[in-house]
């Protein structure tokens, strides 16, 4: 397996009865890179990252995540990994600290580690005097950036990020952006989907889904060069097109 | 099996019920309410059966039977007839649940050493009243009889034969049903709560969160069941000593005994919930599902209905159901003070049903779909 790669599938498939919800889609993310995960709602795209990050079996094809098989070695992706649902998905009921600790103490960290990881995360995102406040009582964006300090506290070799920004005002996504950006240029691969297509420009590569098929993939600029589009918004449209399910 | 994981995420199960506002009160309020209230309503005992007399023979013997009935703590004499219709009349009314007829010749009759002939027809409406109302009223009318004929020197009637109650002498159904409300409220408190909380994670989709690290199923499972087993032991606690303190029952046995029973029996039922959940998607469905086995459980098990009195086919059925042999643990050392020794088979039992439900909940638990 090369050793920068981060992610690669062949073939990957999954039907849900005679509903084929992912396509045989092929796809390899480089390690370091942003891969932005494209595609119209119900083309696919959750249920792929599911079966890359262990939630869920492939019905056929391969692939390999972090260097691990994803048909038998699920379980050892997840130590390599960190995930971020759409679906927010901390304990409202736990504080902001406890949500910290007890992920990072799953995956392993020793509890001096993780005290200085978070009280670093914190300082970072400003969040210091939220520390004890419950998850339940902050304001959406302040999730978003505590869902993915939670999930690359551990500094994890991926994190799958699934539409992380939805439903916050611009400065707030530009600041996740941020935080995003961070992350990558200390080595993390950054597997992202999104429904902002000016976020996808600042993808190193995007591929773009639909009825359960990868369309296109490609750097953002060489697409625009492909379909003769001044944005992302316009490649988008063309390749969606075409697509049967919405 | 991964100490420091369980440990953080019993923490996190600990932090979660404090902060819940319902489930902690839940715990003491429901033991303490359902041991204070139900012993006093939910009673068997017969008392107040009301008698119609209709008295054909209108002789001294007669009156003194009368009397005796009226004066007996169980029985009150609501009329006294001259025809049967009449005293029928008081039945359908709903005043008296027995009529008792005294025949003509009675007094003649017994004192020729002739049997009497009284007879006694009871309202069948209310089974246990009836039956229970109709062996009152023969028996005191017996008492009556043989006294009378020791004082006349008639050869006396066979004395009838005496009973005895063993371990529950004044036959108090209180003491028949606290020990098996206990395990009513294991049955609730430990097979609801974990269903409710692990297929609430799944609704609020934390499930996923916690789907998507390397947490140790076994781990995971064991931290949903450990807090309903300390649960399970807080309830009985509280059981045992308002029984003790408000109804002056204490076990005759070893309480450890009664303990050990509870650990085990809230394995079975917090395992059966594991289960339930892992199969459920939504609350609805788990609530349903549990539902099922929970009146299955508290009818089937021996709580209320003797299982000794139940059809064949359905005493097999039984040997199925857990519960059974809880209650049987703890009724029997409750009032009769057994130890393991003489109930090994129904540890035996409960060891079995919890080895396999927890066995089963693990398994069932799956971190990928």
């Amino acid at each position: 397996m090369d050793k920068e790669i981060a992610i690669s599938v062949k073939e990957l498939t999954k039907k849900f009865g005679d509903f084929t919800a992912v396509d045989r889609i092929n796809l390899q993310v480089k390690k370091g890179e942003i891969f932005g995960f494209l595609g119209a709602n119900g083309a696919g795209k959750t249920t792929a990252m599911r079966m890359l990050c262990g939630l869920s079996y492939p019905t056929s094809g391969s692939g390999t995540v972090a260097g691990y098989d994803i048909f038998r070695q699920a379980e050892e992706i997840k130590r390599h990994i960190g995930y971020m649902s759409q679906k927010f998905s901390l304990y409202e009921q736990l504080t902001v600290w406890e949500n910290l600790n007890l992920f990072a103490t799953i995956y392993g960290m020793p509890a001096k580690k993780i005290k200085e990881k978070a009280g670093e995360a914190f300082r970072t995102l400003g969040m210091e005097d939220m520390r004890n406040v419950l998850v339940r009582e902050i304001p959406l964006g302040w999730k978003q950036k505590l869902a993915f300090t939670a999930a690359t506290l551990h500094s994890p070799d991926i994190v799958f990020l699934d539409e992380p920004t939805g439903g916050v005002d611009p400065a707030t996504r530009r600041r996740f952006w941020e935080m995003i950006y961070r992350a990558s240029s200390e080595g993390m691969t950054v597997f992202v989907t999104t429904h902002y297509l000016d976020e996808a420009e600042y993808c190193s590569r995007v591929s773009i889904m639909a009825d359960g098929r990868i369309k296109a993939l490609d750097s953002p600029a060489a697409l625009k060069r492909l379909y003769r589009a001044a944005t992302m918004d316009e490649v988008f449209r063309t390749v969606a097109k075409g697509a049967t399910r919405e | 099996m991964n100490a420091t994981t369980l440990k953080i995420l019993l923490r996190k199960e600990v932090s979660l019920m404090r902060r819940n506002p319902i489930i902690p009160r839940l715990i003491i309020a429901m033991p303490v309410l359902v041991m204070l209230v139900i012993p006093l309503v939910a009673t068997l005992d017969v008392k107040d059966v009301n008698v119609a007399v209709v008295d054909n023979d209108r002789t001294e013997l007669s009156r003194r039977i009368i009397a005796d009935m009226d004066a007996s703590e169980y029985l009150s004499v609501t009329g006294c007839h001259f025809s049967y219709e009449e005293a029928l009349r008081q039945i359908e009314n709903g005043e008296a649940d027995a009529i008792v007829t005294v025949p003509k010749d009675c007094l003649k009759k017994l004192a020729n050493g002739e049997k009497p002939g009284l007879d006694l027809k009871a309202n069948g409406v209310n089974a246990t009243k009836g039956t229970l109302g109709a062996r009152y009223a023969a028996l005191s009318m017996a008492g009556t009889l043989s006294r009378w004929q020791a004082e006349q020197g008639i050869s006396p009637a066979l004395p009838g034969p005496d009973t005895l109650n063993l371990y529950n002498p004044t036959l108090n159904f209180r003491n028949y049903m606290i020990p098996a409300l206990m395990v009513v409220l294991l049955i609730i408190i430990c097979g609801f709560l974990p269903t409710l909380n692990l297929v609430s994670e799944k609704e609020t989709g934390t499930i996923e969160a916690m789907n998507v690290t390397p947490v140790g199923r076994f781990e995971f499972v064991l931290s949903k069941l450990i807090p309903y087993w300390a649960a399970g032991i807080l309830v009985v606690t509280v059981g045992m000593l308002i029984g003790w303190a408000v109804y002056g029952l204490a076990p005759e046995g070893n309480v450890a005994n009664i303990y050990i029973a509870t650990v085990l029996f809230s394995l079975v039922m917090s395992g059966l919930g594991v289960f339930i959940a892992n199969r459920s998607a939504t609350l609805l469905q788990s609530i349903f599902m549990t539902f099922a086995f929970i009146v299955i459980f508290q009818l089937m098990g021996g709580l209320f209905t003797p299982i000794a009195s139940m059809p064949r086919w359905a005493q097999c059925i039984t040997y199925a159901i857990p519960p059974r042999y809880f209650i049987e643990i703890m009724r029997s050392v409750y009032l009769k003070g057994a130890g393991i020794g003489d109930l090994w088979t129904q540890y035996a039992a409960l060891s079995g049903f919890a080895a396999l439900l927890c066995a089963v909940a693990a398994a069932t638990y799956r971190k990928r779909a």
